[in-house]
């Protein structure tokens, strides 16, 4: 039975910036299918007395104190940055808001 | 886009005769913490882009976040003051989407569970009438960074070239706090709206949780709104203004957003669910994206933080902790001074609080207190065009001038001359009093002279004084004060003119 829509995971892929040739909508359509199915089967043996699983580690309240540590230097931030401009990484013209 | 392009809009008074306004408010706090939500990187306003920057600021691969403790104290203050629940146990999510402000292309956020929620606030409205806002959750989260749009005429996305980011912002801790639908305001809905925008801002002060500065974005509000037919009919489809920055525009931006719905409902539309974008200089609202599906964040659990778990000591801790909030404090100010509501609204208004609870600790009485604060001193704040708590007088000098008028040493219009040479810099009351020479003339030979000079001046006077026409004695007086320069107590003056003339 497919659950995933070749629409639904064209839709994922634009959330997500991932460009898909057409071919590839269908095969991630039913590879995504059995994913869904073998989570479905946990879902049936999963009670509501099993709390969901978010974190393996029996931790909590892991804080640091609010004390400052040196910042990266400014070179080392924008050493990655395909562009610059006055200590700020330049990016391309920002479309699709406003 | 569509900035420009006329927009019907009905009347604001005769669209909330037709509809009824609900209104959310979200308002995201920046903390006051030193570093960031995630790293330790300082935060400082103002500094060089890019200056305050980790790896885990940036998203590098393989940084790994640690959660401040600090945050999460706020975040939990925060909680408390707005009478909140605090969650047994919350965890971080990430909520995926891409902008260059977003370095990790996704925001550290809480989603399913946040720290607090299920609270209130009460807001008092410019009247005193008090206006309950329920509050449905306060979680943590953590800014974005700064974009500059480059090129274009005005700075703006719309025509610019490419956009420079500075990162210095992302990971400020942030708390997000969102109302439930607020209903029953009716046609006061803007200054419901903005009324508890500004009790929240006193409150971030109050708890010293964040600097609390609107014109630097410390505060910030996104205002939902929608219109229904009736307070009975199912709640209307929504807009939600973005980053509306000021009290003023907070107000503005929900009357711009009922007349414009008004005008789309009028004419048979729908309105559609979107962002809307509030332009300070023309006072509009525009439409900005349609309004993406939580589902479209992909929210899930943050794998890289532990859950926090405050346990209920820690929290009654905090509770222990909480200053008296602003509302509260208010209430009890006045009723130990006895103000009369509009009085104290005045008070309030004025920026006045402070001073006069500094001023009357000083040992002046209330009514005293606001006497110089909102008369004399307002006036001088007014036209030197600053504010009162910067005028160069201390609550303490008030105090010292008031306790020479109340011992007799001077008079009112002597304490306004001392007043004078205060503001001026000449240094506290008395040294005021004695460098100006400005005491009340008490020794009654002195003043008899000068009372024997005015009747031997005026005889007519004399005689109508003492066919018992009491009128003319004011002249006498008048001019006994002049002689001294206005240094002598009108009274006793009037005392002795009368014993002399009887």
């Amino acid at each position: 039975m497919s659950t995933i829509s070749r629409d639904e995971v064209a839709r994922v892929a634009v959330l997500a910036r991932i460009d898909l040739r057409p071919e590839e909508l269908d095969r991630l359509a039913g590879e995504l299918d059995v994913i869904v199915d073998a989570i479905a089967q946990v879902s049936e043996v999963a009670t509501p007395d099993v709390p969901a699983t978010s974190h393996p580690l029996p931790l909590t309240n892991v804080f640091r104190d609010d004390v400052p540590v040196p910042p990266l230097p400014v070179e080392d931030v924008l050493a990655a940055a395909p562009a610059s401009e006055d200590g700020r990484f330049s990016v391309p013209q920002i479309l699709g808001e406003e | 886009m569509s900035a420009h392009a006329t927009v019907d809009l009905v009347d604001y008074d005769e669209a909330v005769r037709r509809y009824d306004p609900v209104i959310g408010i979200e308002v995201h706090v920046e903390l006051g913490t030193k570093t960031k939500m995630f790293c330790a990187a300082e935060v400082e306003f103002g500094g060089e882009p890019n200056t305050q920057v980790t790896p885990v600021s940036l998203g590098l691969p393989g940084a790994l976040p640690v959660v401040n403790g600090k945050a999460v104290e706020y975040a939990i203050k925060i909680g408390l003051a707005l009478n909140c629940q605090i969650a047994e146990s919350c965890r971080f999510a990430r909520k995926n989407y891409f902008y260059p402000d977003v370095p990790k292309n996704f925001q550290t956020s809480q989603y399913d569970e946040p720290i607090a929620f299920d609270g209130y606030l009460d807001v008092e409205l410019e009247d005193g009438t008090i206006f309950r806002v329920d509050i449905e959750r306060a979680h943590m989260e953590e800014d974005a960074g700064k974009n500059t749009h480059v090129g274009g005429s005005t700075g703006r996305i719309h025509g610019a070239e490419y956009s420079l980011v500075d990162y210095n912002r992302a990971g400020i801790p942030l708390v997000e706090i969102v109302t439930r639908p607020i209903t029953g305001a009716g046609e006061r809905a803007p200054e419901v709206a903005r009324a508890y925008v500004q009790t929240l801002r006193d409150i971030f002060r109050a708890l010293d949780v964040s600097e609390a500065r609107m014109e630097r974005g410390n505060v910030r509000a996104d205002v939902n709104l929608s219109l229904r037919a009736t307070p009975e009919s199912p709640l209307g489809t929504r807009t939600e203004t973005k980053n509306v920055n000021s009290f003023r525009s907070i107000e503005r931006a929900v009357r711009y957003e009922v007349s414009r719905q008004a005008a789309v409902l009028d004419e048979g539309g729908t309105v559609i669910q979107e962002t809307r974008h509030w332009h300070e200089d023309t006072s509009i609202t525009t439409a900005g994206r349609v309004k993406s599906d939580a589902e479209d964040y992909r929210y899930f659990p943050e794998p890289d933080l532990v859950p926090v778990a405050p346990s209920r000591d820690w929290v009654e801790q905090i509770r222990a902790t909480l200053p008296e909030l602003p509302v509260a404090r208010r209430n009890r100010l006045q009723g130990e001074w006895g103000y009369a509501d509009a009085e104290m609204r005045d008070v309030v208004n004025a920026g006045a609080l402070d001073l006069i609870e500094a001023t009357v600790a000083a040992g002046a009485s209330p009514a005293a207190a606001r006497k110089w604060w909102m008369g004399e001193l307002a006036r001088y704040a007014k036209t030197s065009e600053t504010e009162l708590a910067e005028i160069a007088v201390t609550p303490t000098q008030i105090a010292q001038l008031q306790a020479l008028v109340d011992s007799g040493r001077i008079n009112d219009k002597l304490a306004r001359q001392v007043l004078e040479g205060v503001l001026a810099g000449e240094g506290d009351p008395e040294a005021v009093v004695v460098a100006r020479g400005l005491e009340v003339v008490s020794d009654d030979g002195a003043l008899l002279t000068a009372i024997d000079a005015a009747l031997a001046a005026q005889p007519d006077i004399v005689e109508k004084v003492r066919s018992g026409n009491m009128g003319p004695i004011g002249a006498i007086i008048g001019a006994v004060m002049k002689a001294t320069k206005g240094q002598a107590d009108a009274g006793r003056v009037r005392e002795l003119v009368i014993e002399r003339i009887g």
